[in-house]
């Protein structure tokens, strides 16, 4: 195995950077709408845009073949119920869901009070998700049991469309179809070459452009740098697209232990397209949401952390002794619920203390039928986003569903709670052509606040692409200030101006433990504003000392800049909403109402003149989801009629 | 395998090795390198060679190097406190990944 010290060893010095390096050098690129992100929101926002004839850049801080959070793959087309086995309408589907959110990895039973759904995202969703699967298929991705590997699974269809359980028990909706996601990246970076998109890999995009440099005014391109070669790259564009999810790491100390890390976030999650949009002065809603992460961290296993568990579709969950636990089967009786209820999560912790449960739990693959255990095993691992390791890696080493059980890691780890915190739920206030509210600047998946998932990244990544493409063709360019690109290439390239210092981890963990100090769950004002106070000095007295050794580094370290501001973002937002809400999972001491209807809203901030402005949108300030979508949408034309 | 001469060296990145590559199979192709999404790989100074792994501790386990691997020349290498348990039903025996 090959690593640097054997190169040190081979060689008696390190190797040189393997890749040119262009600090100094600026290539500057114009082009009509610009994608900032390429992962599945960004390459649906380059290919529908492209589609309607208008010039497409897509920038992508990896390589868009594999990269986003959907890189790897996808196993849940979730909420499509335009598709035509569906039994249930589109537009009630999409109020419903507004109603009572259901997102992957949500706690179960989760009937909060109110709702901070995303309206405008929804209803995209639930009428085009259908359509925009069918092109996937149409550009080469699988949606379809072709080869006959699954007849006589529960849930497929004579076209070989196969349903999961998943918000459909006993069959109540069909709204989640099953899929091989594993095929749909690469063919999505084929159809944008197709199309003759212009994609500039391994490009860190560090700010937008506005017009003038002034905050709050159009945005007209980007700026970013090449994280190998250092190159730093302006372009130019008439609408510009941000599709490059939240921050998966803001809250996370340790830097070595990713690998736990490995769902949902894509480790190149770090918030970047939040702090852009907040120096542009978009402005911005429920950043205020952090709360503890339910996944793995490194500090405890938790639900489908690195190394796997076993809530997975349709599989009985049972204790050391073989006894059921009261613990949804995820499959088609409880609607692939994903957890157990709080009542049935204290019922599990109960029984363990009293001996009613043995430790540790596993899931009973070899207790299901055959071809419903091959389609848990093989098709949603083996096509979900980071699992297929599980499936290759597990069988090598000789776990056979059909004899073993595989652990389920539930408890194993005692009951406190993983890592705080995560902050992904916020995002830019959007309107019905996904705007946000800077002109020239549109918003898709992810990055936008209560985004769904896989499916909804998708539809609304296509959607903002055509909207976006609607706008650059009527309006002409904007005037660029030098002046906004100077002071960017300052800030970009300070680190690398410094050879000694502190390096990005350090960074990174200093600001991941003054949001843990002073944005926990239990937040007043006082510690709040020590906590804004504690990221200023980050800010004034460490930054001026981070330093960077290479274009890779570099790339590190600029990410730790998007995570400080996404942090003082996170704080101006918590002192914002002045009451508590669980609903957000937002507590305040000082303000211990839970709920009071005066604050059933979307609380806003955004950056005028480079000060903090909150505001404040009704919580269904999109209006007749309806009504908006289709006034929205007249000449929407449904599948792409290839050409 | 022979002892190394001793260097003055930092502490070795850890987990050190998200794959393994085959030497035998692998090319030198690169496409692993492009396909990785944190660039833990840079290409081998040497044609032909396997990567060199510079960014273990960047690796985030999506396996896409593996899979999308035109020569099946890498293996997902869990690290050792990531490795998963299962038990064998007809025995009650919990085994562990121990490739």
């Amino acid at each position: 195995m090959t690593k640097w010290h054997d190169l040190l060893d081979k060689y008696g010095k390190p190797t040189r950077w393997p890749y040119p390096i262009r600090y100094d050098e600026e290539q500057e690129i114009e082009t009509d709408v610009l994608i900032l992100g390429g992962g599945i929101a960004g390459c649906w926002a380059a290919i529908s845009a492209a589609r309607t004839g208008v010039t497409v850049a897509l920038v992508e801080k990896a390589d868009t073949i594999r990269s986003g959070a959907g890189g790897p793959g996808c196993d849940h087309w979730c909420v499509t119920p335009a598709n035509p086995h569906s039994k249930v309408d589109p537009d009630d589907w999409a109020k419903r869901l507004v109603e009572h959110p259901v997102h992957a990895g949500d706690p179960p039973n989760g009937a909060l009070p109110i709702s901070y759904a995303n309206g405008i995202g929804t209803q995209i969703q639930c009428r085009e998700d259908w359509d925009t699967l069918l092109e996937m298929e149409q550009m080469g991705g699988k949606i379809r049991d072709t080869d006959d590997e699954y007849v006589g699974a529960e849930g497929r269809y004579d076209d070989k469309l196969m349903f999961s359980p998943r918000m459909s028990p006993n069959h109540a909706t069909e709204v989640t179809v099953r899929v091989w996601g594993t095929t749909f990246k690469p063919a999505l970076k084929k159809e944008c070459q197709r199309l003759g998109v212009k994609i500039f890999d391994r490009v860190m995009v560090t700010n937008l452009l506005t017009e003038g440099g002034v905050q709050g005014a159009r945005v007209i391109g980007a700026m970013g740098f090449n994280n190998r070669t250092g190159e730093f790259m302006v372009f130019r564009s008439k609408a510009a697209v941000l599709a490059m999810a939240g921050s998966n790491s803001l809250g996370f100390l340790n830097m070595e232990l990713a690998g736990y890390n490995t769902f949902p976030g894509s480790r190149t999650k770090t918030g970047d397209g939040m702090a852009m949009a907040w120096r542009a002065g978009a402005e911005l809603t429920l950043m205020e949401q952090t709360m503890p992460h339910g996944l793995g961290t490194g500090l405890k296993h938790t639900w489908y952390g690195g190394a796997s568990d076993a809530s997975f579709e349709n599989i009985q969950q049972v204790d050391a002794n073989g006894k059921k636990l009261p613990w949804p089967l995820q499959g088609w009786p409880d609607g692939g619920a994903m957890g157990p209820s709080p009542e049935n999560r204290q019922k599990i912790i109960k029984g363990i203390q009293d001996g009613t449960y043995a430790l540790p739990f596993f899931g009973d693959f070899p207790g299901m039928p055959e071809v419903e255990r091959r389609a848990t095993w093989k098709l949603m691992l083996g096509e979900e986003s980071t699992t297929r390791n599980i499936i290759n890696s597990y069988e090598k080493a000789g776990f056979d569903p059909s004899r073993h059980q595989l652990m389920n890691y539930f408890m194993i780890e005692g009951t406190s709670p993983s890592h705080w915190l995560t902050a992904g739920r916020g995002g830019p206030v959007v309107d019905w052509d996904l705007k946000s509210t800077l002109d020239g600047l549109y918003v898709a998946g992810e990055q936008m606040f209560s985004a769904g998932d896989h499916s909804y990244a998708a539809s609304t990544g296509r959607y903002a692409g055509r909207k976006a493409a609607a706008y650059a063709r009527q309006i002409g360019e904007g005037k660029i200030s030098r002046d906004q690109i100077l002071l960017e290439k300052a800030r970009v390239y300070a680190p690398i101006n410094r050879n000694d210092g502190i390096d990005w981890k350090e960074l990174h963990a200093g600001i991941a433990r003054t949001l843990q100090y002073w944005c926990s769950e239990f937040k007043t004002e006082p510690i709040l504003n020590i906590g804004l106070d504690s990221l200023k000095e980050i800010q004034e007295v460490f930054v001026p000392r981070l330093y960077a050794l290479d274009p890779h580094k570099l790339m590190r370290g600029i990410e730790d800049l998007s995570l400080l501001t996404h942090a003082q973002i996170v704080i101006h937002a918590s002192l914002a909403r002045k009451a508590s809400s669980r609903a957000l999972f937002f507590f305040r001491i000082d303000c211990p109402d839970i709920d009071p209807p005066e604050w059933n809203k979307f609380v806003t901030v955004k950056l005028e003149n480079n000060k903090v402005k909150t505001g404040e949108r009704a919580l269904n300030y999109w209006g007749d989801m309806k009504a908006n979508y289709e006034a929205h949408n007249k000449d929407y034309t449904g599948v792409y009629k290839r050409k | 395998m022979p002892r190394k001469e001793p260097y003055a060296l930092p502490n070795i990145i850890s987990p050190a090795n998200p794959v393994i590559f085959n030497p035998d199979a692998c090319t030198g192709c690169n496409h692993c390198v492009e396909v990785c999404q944190v660039d833990v790989f840079i290409p081998n100074p040497e044609e032909k060679m396997p990567p060199v792994i510079l960014h273990p501790d960047e690796c985030w386990y999506c396996g896409c190097c593996a899979t999308d691997c035109p020569n099946q020349a890498i293996t997902f290498n869990w690290p050792v406190q990531q490795r998963a348990y299962w038990k064998d039903k007809a025995t009650g025996k919990v085994l562990r990944d121990h490739q």
